[in-house]
């Protein structure tokens, strides 16, 4: 492997896990590498059992995940932080299809490379989708 | 009326009140079970939902059920989930649906599989309720796949998407709904409706929002047969609101299959009252042979008669 790719690799490699640590004490990420804490008030929605990006489905009870009983629905606590900060429309803008192909990369990355926008959607996506 | 393809769609559309009804396939091969329990519905509702594996539960599929109705001249309303599906296998049936002569779909986001019968499966969770919606109404707007790829014969479905207005957050609801309409929804229909306060105060803001000028809304009304039925969904089923009371006055009843009938009617005149509910949709609980008697008790017969473009392949 020539020096180049090796530095590239390790960079690589640097960046993902310093993402990966940083995220996963403070928002339990899972790496979808298409991060969008910034429009969901820093609740991660990728740790709702359906992966849930675009609002809550018709489980809830009691403000109650139907799965996990003893844990808040994920989007009742994004609708209450993105209503304390102001931030409602950001919650009611529809957000692209999950691209799968990003899945366990570094998100910080991928918007530095252009592969996600600022808000955390994959530019792919939004192209094929026209969204 | 000539232009529509799917009977729903037309009434809707010339300002009939609908009736529809859910149908469970069976948890079998027997296809006899479904011949059999047609008679509840032929002539009685407008639209019959099949659900899609409701509650995670293994059924017959959803399109197969589907076929048989449209092949003994019903007009079924296909329920499509997320739970078991990628957008490939979503797309595919899509256009299998609409080749075989099914003319309305439920987008849905579904039941968790751990909710079911095999906890142990993989959900699938490809895309969501809002994102499957889009996808089909631009297969079937925009002649494109998911991928932005050409359809040469698009598929004509009249869309639809569930709303439960008693999950929270209930504040929020009524804008989730608009996100599903801007997304592609056409119709949409309710969780059964059993508390008729938080009910109101939802369609309040329905209206106060504008929302059922652009979307028609069916009303999901469940008749139980005992009490029995309503005490295991409260505890079981989530994302429901069941009044104490109600399960009070099912258990004090003289007769209470007589009483889920009275407490249906009750619920359907009072939906019927609603500004801005356009239907309403019956989802007995394993009592399919009540449907009949709630639509004529509700004085909603005859049924109003509508011509719609018939399918070619569906009538070779």
């Amino acid at each position: 492997m020539s020096m180049s790719l090796l530095l590239r690799d390790v960079g690589y490699g640097i960046c993902y896990n310093a993402e990966r640590i940083a995220k996963v004490v403070l928002f339990r990420c899972s790496m979808c590498g298409q991060c969008i804490l910034r429009s969901t008030g820093f609740v991660c929605p990728m740790r709702c059992p359906k992966q849930m990006r675009n609002g809550p489905c018709g489980g809830p009870t009691g403000g109650m995940c139907e799965v996990y009983r003893d844990r808040k629905c994920i989007w009742v606590r994004i609708y209450k932080r993105n209503r304390f900060f102001g931030q409602l429309p950001k919650t009611e803008r529809r957000m692209t299809p999950l691209d799968w192909e990003l899945w366990e990369s570094a998100a910080w990355l991928n918007v530095v490379t252009k592969k996600i926008t600022l808000s955390g959607e994959s530019r792919r996506t939004k192209e094929e989708f026209q969204d | 009326m000539a232009g529509y393809l799917s009977k729903l769609e037309a009434l809707l559309k010339t300002r009939q009140f609908v009736v529809c009804a859910e149908l469970e396939p069976p948890q079998s091969a027997n296809a006899e079970a479904i011949y059999r329990k047609m008679k509840y519905y032929r002539g009685v509702v407008d639209a019959i939902n099949v659900t899609d594996s409701a509650s995670a539960v293994v059924r017959m599929s959803s399109l197969a059920v589907s076929t048989m109705l449209v092949r003994e001249g019903l007009e079924p309303v296909l329920q499509m989930t997320c739970r078991d599906r990628n957008r490939i296998a979503l797309q595919g049936d899509i256009l299998g649906a609409a080749g075989l002569g099914v003319r309305n779909v439920l987008c849905l986001t579904g039941d968790h599989q751990t909710l079911g019968d095999h906890p142990s499966a993989k959900g699938v969770f490809d895309l969501d309720a809002c994102n499957f919606l889009r996808m089909v109404r631009r297969m079937r707007d925009d002649k494109r796949f998911f991928s932005g790829g050409e359809i040469k014969t698009e598929p004509r479905l009249f869309i639809g998407a569930g709303a439960n207005p008693f999950a929270e957050p209930f504040e929020w609801r009524v804008r989730h709904l608009a996100k599903k309409i801007d997304a592609g929804a056409e119709f949409v229909q309710t969780q059964c409706i059993f508390d008729l306060e938080r009910f109101d105060k939802y369609m309040e803001q329905i209206r106060a929002e504008g929302i059922h000028e652009r979307v028609f809304i069916i009303a999901g009304i469940s008749p139980a047969k005992s009490a029995r039925p309503l005490e295991y969904m409260k505890e079981h089923v989530s994302g429901l609101m069941i009044p104490d009371a109600l399960i009070a006055r099912m258990k004090q009843a003289h007769d209470p299959q007589a009483e889920g009938i009275a407490v249906a009617l009750e619920i359907i005149a009072h939906v019927r009252q609603t500004p801005g509910i356009r239907g309403v949709h019956l989802m007995p609980l394993k009592w399919a042979s009540v449907i009949p008697t709630i639509v004529k008790e509700a004085g909603l017969l005859p049924r109003p008669v509508v011509d719609v473009t018939a399918h070619p392949v569906a009538n070779a």
